[in-house]
C-alpha cells in the first residue's frame, strides 16, 4: 500500500508562560503520519497530548520546531490561511461535543458547509448522509439538550466528517461516554476511515479507544517514548 | 449563512430579548428625561416670560438701561396709542401693559395713624377688564388663597404673608406710599379683597397685585406704563419669531436720538433669561450625556458578559474554520442589529410616555398644596426634536462599543485557550 505523508513534525517544542517562567509542554517531538491512518496519542495526563493535537490543528503555534499539515507549515500560516485549512480539511472532535445549543441537529451538522458556500440542496444532502453514518437520522429537528450524550458526540462526529475532511483530529472523544455508546462510537469511526480515508488522530487514555487504534504514539512528559504500529483484529 | 446567525440570536434570548430589553429601558429614559428637563425648564422660561419679560418687552430706551430699579418716571407715555399700532402690525400676538413699582404699604388704624408698615413689590396687570388674559397668564387665580378677585380698580391682593404681618383682614384698607412719575409723593388708599400664595419667597414677604388702572391712577400715570410685553401666539417660545419682531419693531419705531422712544427687546436678550437659555441648553447636555454615560456601562456589562458567554460557541466557530474577523464583524453586526431595534422600541416609548406627559401632566398641585405657586401646578414634558434622535446615541453606541470591547477579548486570547476556558 502505498503511502502518502499527511503531517510532518520537526522537532516540535512548546512552551507555556508560568508565572515568572516558562513550562515546557511539548519537548523535541518528531513525528510523520501518512494519509488514512487511525493514530492514537496515548499518554497520562499532563503529557501534552491537547498540546500536540491543537498545534496540528493550528489552533495554537509551536514554540519552536514545525508541523507541517498537507504541505502547509503551521508556524508560518496566518491566522486566515490557518482558518481556511481548518475550514477546508479539518475536523474536530470535542470531549465536551461544543454543539451549539440553540441549533438543531440538522442546523449544527450544517453549519461547516455555510463556511464553504455551497447550495441548499448539496448542503441539505451532505447533512443527511453525515447523519446517516452516525445513526441519528430521527433526531434532526431535535435539539442538542434534548439528546444523551452518545447521541451529542455522534452529532458532533457528523458535524465534524460533513464537509469530508482530510483529517479528523478528537480529544479524548469517549471521556464522558459509557462503554457500550465509546464502542459504538469507535466502530463508527473505523467504518469511516476505512470507506471515506479519513485519517483519524486521537488524543486519549482510554483503553476502549486504544484497544481500535492501529498506531499508538506514547508521550510522556512532552516527548515520544514509544511509537509502535498494532494489528487490529479483524485486519 | 447571515440566516443562520440572525436564526441564533432570534432563539437565544439572552443574547437577542434581555439586550434589546436594556437597549429599550435605556433609551425610554434617555427620550423621556430629554424630554421632561426641556419641559420643565421650558416651564420655568413661560413663568418668567409671563411674570416679567414677556416673549418680548417694550420699555422707553431710558427706562430699559436702567430697569432694575423700577424707574416709573421714564416710563411709556401714549401707550393706549402705542398698543393699538402694535396689535394691528402684530396681529396674531397679545400685548398687554404692566407697571412694577415699589414702595410703602401702611395699614391704618382707626385714627388713620399708621398701624402696620412694610416695603411692597407691586405688580400691576389688567385684573379687571373683561377679556384680560392676565389672570391666566399669571396663574392668579389659582394662586388665591383666601378672598375674591379685585373687581375695582381700587381693590387690591396682597401676599398672605405680607396681609398676616401687616395685620389686614380682607376688606380692610391698605395705604400706598410712593412716588408719581412726575417725583411727587403719592398716597393712595386701596381695599384688600383677597390674599396669593406666589410660592416665591420673595414675593411672599412683600407681593401685591393690583389692576393697572388704579396703579396708574396712584403714580399718575394715565396713558402710560412702565412696560408693554408682547406674547407670541404659540405654546413655547420661539426665538426666530421674537427676534423678527424685535427687529421690525426696532426699526419703525426706536429713535436713537430719543432716550423716551421706545425700544423692544426679547426674552432671551432679558439678562435673566438668557443664562436661563445656556442653562436648558446646557442642563440637558449634561444630564443626557450622564445618561448616555451610564446606559453605556451597564450595556457594556451586558454585551461583555454576552461575548465571554459565548467564548465555545466562538470557539467552535474558530475550530470550524471561520475566519476571527469574520466573527468579530459577526458580533457587531448583531450588536447594531439589537442597537437599532432597542433604539427604535425606546424611542417609541420615550416618547410615548413624553406625550403622556406633555398632554397630561403631573398636577404637582397636591404635592405642593401647602404652597398654591404662581408657578404652573403641572408639570409638563416637552418633545422637541432632538426628543426623536438623542435615544439612539446611547442605544448604538453603548451596545456596540460593549461588544466591540468584549470582542477583544476574543482577538487576544488565543484559540487553543478559548476552548481551555470552555472546557472548565
Ligand atoms: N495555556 C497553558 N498555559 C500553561 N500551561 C499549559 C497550558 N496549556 C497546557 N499547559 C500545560 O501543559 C501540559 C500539557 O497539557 P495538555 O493539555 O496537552 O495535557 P494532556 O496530555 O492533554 O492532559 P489530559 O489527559 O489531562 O487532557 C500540562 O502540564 C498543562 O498544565
Ligand atoms: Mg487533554
Amino acid at each position: 500500500m502505498e503511502q502518502s505523508t499527511l503531517i510532518t513534525i520537526d522537532n516540535l517544542v512548546k512552551r507555556f508562560p508560568v508565572g515568572k517562567g516558562e513550562f515546557t509542554a511539548l519537548n523535541g517531538i518528531n513525528l510523520t503520519i501518512n494519509l488514512g491512518e487511525f493514530t492514537g496519542i496515548v499518554g497520562p495526563s499532563g503529557s501534552g497530548k491537547t498540546t500536540l493535537l491543537n498545534i496540528i490543528g493550528s489552533l495554537d503555534n509551536a514554540t519552536e520546531g514545525d508541523a507541517v499539515v498537507m504541505g502547509e507549515s503551521t508556524s508560518n500560516l496566518s491566522l486566515k490561511s490557518a482558518a481556511k485549512l481548518r475550514r477546508k480539511h479539518l475536523g474536530f472532535i470535542f470531549q465536551t461535543y461544543n454543539l451549539l445549543p440553540v441549533y438543531t441537529v440538522f442546523e449544527n451538522v450544517e453549519f461547516p458547509l455555510l463556511l464553504l458556500n455551497m447550495s441548499g440542496s448539496e448542503r441539505k444532502k451532505a447533512v443527511m448522509d453525515a447523519l446517516e453514518w452516525v445513526g441519528i437520522t430521527d433526531k434532526v429537528k431535535s435539539r442538542p439538550a434534548q439528546l444523551s450524550g452518545g447521541e451529542c458526540q455522534r452529532v458532533a462526529i457528523a458535524r465534524a466528517m460533513v464537509k469530508k475532511p482530510v483529517i479528523v483530529l478528537a480529544d479524548e472523544p469517549t471521556a464522558n461516554l459509557d462503554a457500550a455508546n465509546s464502542h459504538n462510537i469507535l466502530k463508527m469511526m473505523v467504518k469511516l476511515n476505512q470507506e471515506l480515508k479519513t485519517t483519524f488522530i486521537f488524543a486519549t487514555h482510554d483503553d476502549k479507544v486504544i484497544k481500535y487504534l492501529k498506531r499508538k504514539i506514547s508521550l510522556e512528559d512532552g516527548k515520544v517514548v514509544k511509537d509502535e504500529f498494532t494489528k487490529v483484529k479483524g485486519e | 449563512m447571515i440566516r443562520f446567525l440572525f436564526k441564533g440570536l432570534l432563539r437565544d434570548r439572552n443574547r437577542s430579548l434581555l439586550p434589546i430589553l436594556v437597549v429599550t429601558a435605556g433609551v425610554t429614559l434617555t427620550v423621556f428625561l430629554h424630554c421632561y428637563v426641556t419641559g420643565i425648564l421650558g416651564d420655568m422660561i413661560e413663568f418668567s416670560a409671563n411674570y416679567t419679560s414677556g416673549h418680548v418687552k417694550v420699555m422707553t430706551r431710558a427706562y430699559a438701561e436702567n430697569k432694575n430699579q423700577l424707574p416709573n418716571d421714564l416710563a411709556l407715555i401714549e401707550v393706549n396709542d402705542l398698543e393699538s399700532n402694535l396689535q394691528e402690525d402684530y396681529p396674531t400676538m397679545d400685548f398687554v401693559q404692566r407697571i412694577n413699582f415699589g414702595g410703602l404699604l401702611d395699614t391704618p388704624d382707626e385714627f388713620g395713624e399708621t398701624k402696620k408698615q412694610g416695603i411692597v413689590a407691586g405688580i400691576a396687570v389688567d385684573i379687571i377688564s373683561e377679556n384680560s388674559k392676565e389672570l391666566d397668564r399669571l396663574n392668579i387665580r389659582n394662586s388665591l388663597k383666601r378672598g375674591r378677585l379685585p373687581e375695582k380698580s381700587n381693590e387690591v391682593l396682597v401676599s398672605d404673608e405680607f396681609a398676616t404681618k401687616l395685620e389686614v383682614d380682607l376688606g380692610g384698607t391698605v395705604t400706598l406710599i410712593t412716588s408719581t412719575m412726575y417725583g411727587g409723593m403719592s398716597i393712595q388708599n386701596f381695599i384688600v379683597s383677597g390674599t396669593i400664595e406666589f410660592g416665591v419667597q420673595m414675593m411672599d414677604r412683600s407681593g401685591m397685585i393690583a389692576d393697572i388702572s388704579g396703579i396708574q391712577n396712584a403714580l399718575d400715570m394715565d396713558n402710560a406704563c412702565g412696560e408693554l410685553l408682547g406674547f407670541l401666539d404659540m405654546k413655547n417660545y420661539d426665538d426666530i419669531a421674537a427676534l423678527n419682531v424685535e427687529n421690525t419693531f426696532n426699526e419703525k419705531y426706536t429713535d436713537p436720538n430719543d432716550e423716551f422712544s421706545p425700544v423692544m427687546t426679547r426674552l432671551k436678550n432679558d439678562s435673566i433669561m438668557a443664562g436661563y437659555f445656556d442653562y436648558v441648553d446646557s442642563f440637558v447636555g449634561i444630564i443626557v450625556t450622564i445618561f448616555i454615560m451610564a446606559m453605556s456601562i451597564v450595556l457594556w456589562n451586558t454585551g461583555l458578559i454576552g461575548g465571554l458567554r459565548r467564548y465555545g460557541e466562538i470557539g467552535v466557530r474558530l475550530a470550524i474554520g471561520e475566519e476571527k474577523g469574520h466573527i468579530y464583524r459577526s458580533m457587531i453586526y448583531e450588536a447594531l442589529l439589537i442597537g437599532i431595534v432597542g433604539s427604535l422600541l425606546g424611542t417609541l416609548a420615550g416618547l410615548g410616555f413624553s406625550f403622556w406627559l406633555q398632554e397630561v401632566g403631573i398636577d404637582v398641585g397636591d404635592m405642593m398644596k401647602s404652597s398654591k405657586m404662581m408657578m404652573p401646578g403641572v408639570f409638563r414634558a416637552n418633545i422637541t426634536a432632538p426628543a426623536y434622535y438623542i435615544g439612539f446615541i446611547p442605544g448604538l453606541f453603548s451596545v456596540t462599543l460593549g461588544t466591540m470591547l468584549s470582542g477583544i477579548g476574543i482577538y487576544k486570547r488565543k484559540t487553543a485557550s478559548l476552548f481551555k476556558e470552555l472546557e472548565t
